[in-house]
């Protein structure tokens, strides 16, 4: 009760202004964003179901596109992303973050998975298959045989 | 209050907060109007961060298998593309919500944020039990370092959207009982920027973990 006491008087050009609600959404902006959504999750999962591409880097490809190209569209759409919104710093916070994260991904695989290669010469690639032959690993098959009796086969 | 004295500094600093509001509306100043959507998004930033290194630990270990189950004998791909569409809906049905916060229609809010709490519950009800599916099968989260990143990644997703759909219901109440006031509705434009946000993160998720999972 307080607080609507204070805002009500001096605070009533706030109001008026939007200044607190944050963007104006539109009917139109959903909808749209709603659709493109619903295109660019539905040809994925086609792609990927129906085995569309045989090729795994092509695929990989294809499907890293449309995410991107999907995250755009929410970003616009639906998180109201522009160049004005807060002077620019919503922009250029996201910016900062898409660097990060491009950084911290790329970089990540980048170094863990050539110390994979360098490191354990022979038993980066095929560490499945020398964990079969290693005795240690006894524990493997009876685990393998719970999972295999409730598997799909 | 605190508004006033914030805009009274931004004008020059020598004018003291004691002059009358009116003043400091005439002198359009380019300063953010609206700090709370600025902090909330940079809030949104940190947790892609987290989303980050949680995606970068899934992406080094998720094909160290230990011998066990892979994605593409352990994803059921109906049920993440029901899944993908319980939270588009839930993200359309919130836009809709926020719509008829705008027209000031409190029911129609309400309405609308019911339905997207509904299909928030729909997605969590369906990962729970692609979960409890998984673990039954003796594929859990500590047979293979694959299993171990998957759990963690998605699990966290799962979280926030729990948190989401508390914070959902608590917002709900708020609005039942106070209406539209103006801390209302910065509340609830909080949380539709949260709720896109992991409709986002799920795109990366059913994107790099599942649709990529079944590949090989």
């Amino acid at each position: 009760m307080s607080a609507q006491d204070v805002h009500g008087g001096a605070a009533h050009g706030h109001d008026d202004h939007h200044h607190d609600d944050g963007p104006h959404s539109t009917v139109s902006a959903y909808i749209i964003g709603f659709f493109l959504s619903v295109v660019l999750t539905a040809i994925p999962f086609w792609l990927v179901m129906a085995k569309v591409i045989d090729d795994r880097g092509t695929a990989v490809l294809a499907l890293g596109s449309f995410a991107v190209v999907q995250i755009l569209v929410h970003m616009v759409c639906f998180l109201h992303m522009n160049g004005k919104a807060e002077g620019g710093w919503t922009l250029l916070s996201t910016i900062f973050s898409i660097v990060f994260v491009a950084v911290t991904i790329a970089g990540t695989l980048w170094v863990m998975l050539h110390m994979n290669t360098l490191m354990m010469p022979g038993h980066g690639e095929h560490a499945a298959a020398a964990a079969e032959r290693t005795p240690a690993a006894a524990e493997t098959p009876a685990a393998r045989q719970g999972y295999g009796g409730a598997a799909t086969n | 209050m605190s508004d006033i004295r914030y805009q009274a500094a931004a004008t020059g600093g020598t004018m003291s907060a004691a002059l009358p509001a009116r003043e400091f509306h005439l002198a359009h100043e380019p300063h953010p109007e609206n700090g709370t959507a600025l902090g909330f998004w940079l809030y949104l930033m940190s947790d892609c961060l987290i989303f980050a290194a949680l995606f970068a630990t899934y992406g080094v270990l998720g094909r160290s298998y230990a011998a066990g189950p892979t994605g593409a004998q352990l994803f059921d791909l109906t049920l993440v593309a029901l899944n993908t569409a319980f939270l588009l809906m839930s993200s359309i049905t919130f836009g809709f919500a926020m719509l008829s916060k705008q027209r000031m229609k409190v029911r129609a809010t309400l309405g609308w944020l019911l339905v997207t709490g509904l299909f928030g519950l729909c997605f969590l009800a369906l990962e729970l039990y692609e979960f409890a599916h998984l673990i039954h099968q003796g594929a859990g989260p500590q047979r293979s370092a694959f299993l171990s990143a998957f759990f963690t990644l998605v699990g966290t997703h799962g979280l926030h959207v729990t948190f989401g759909l508390i914070w959902l219901v608590v917002l709900m109440l708020q609005i039942s009982k106070h209406g539209l006031i103006r801390e209302n509705k910065r509340r609830l434009m909080c949380l539709s920027m949260f709720w896109h946000f992991l409709d986002v993160v799920w795109i990366g998720v059913f994107t790099f973990v599942y649709l990529m999972g079944v590949l090989q």
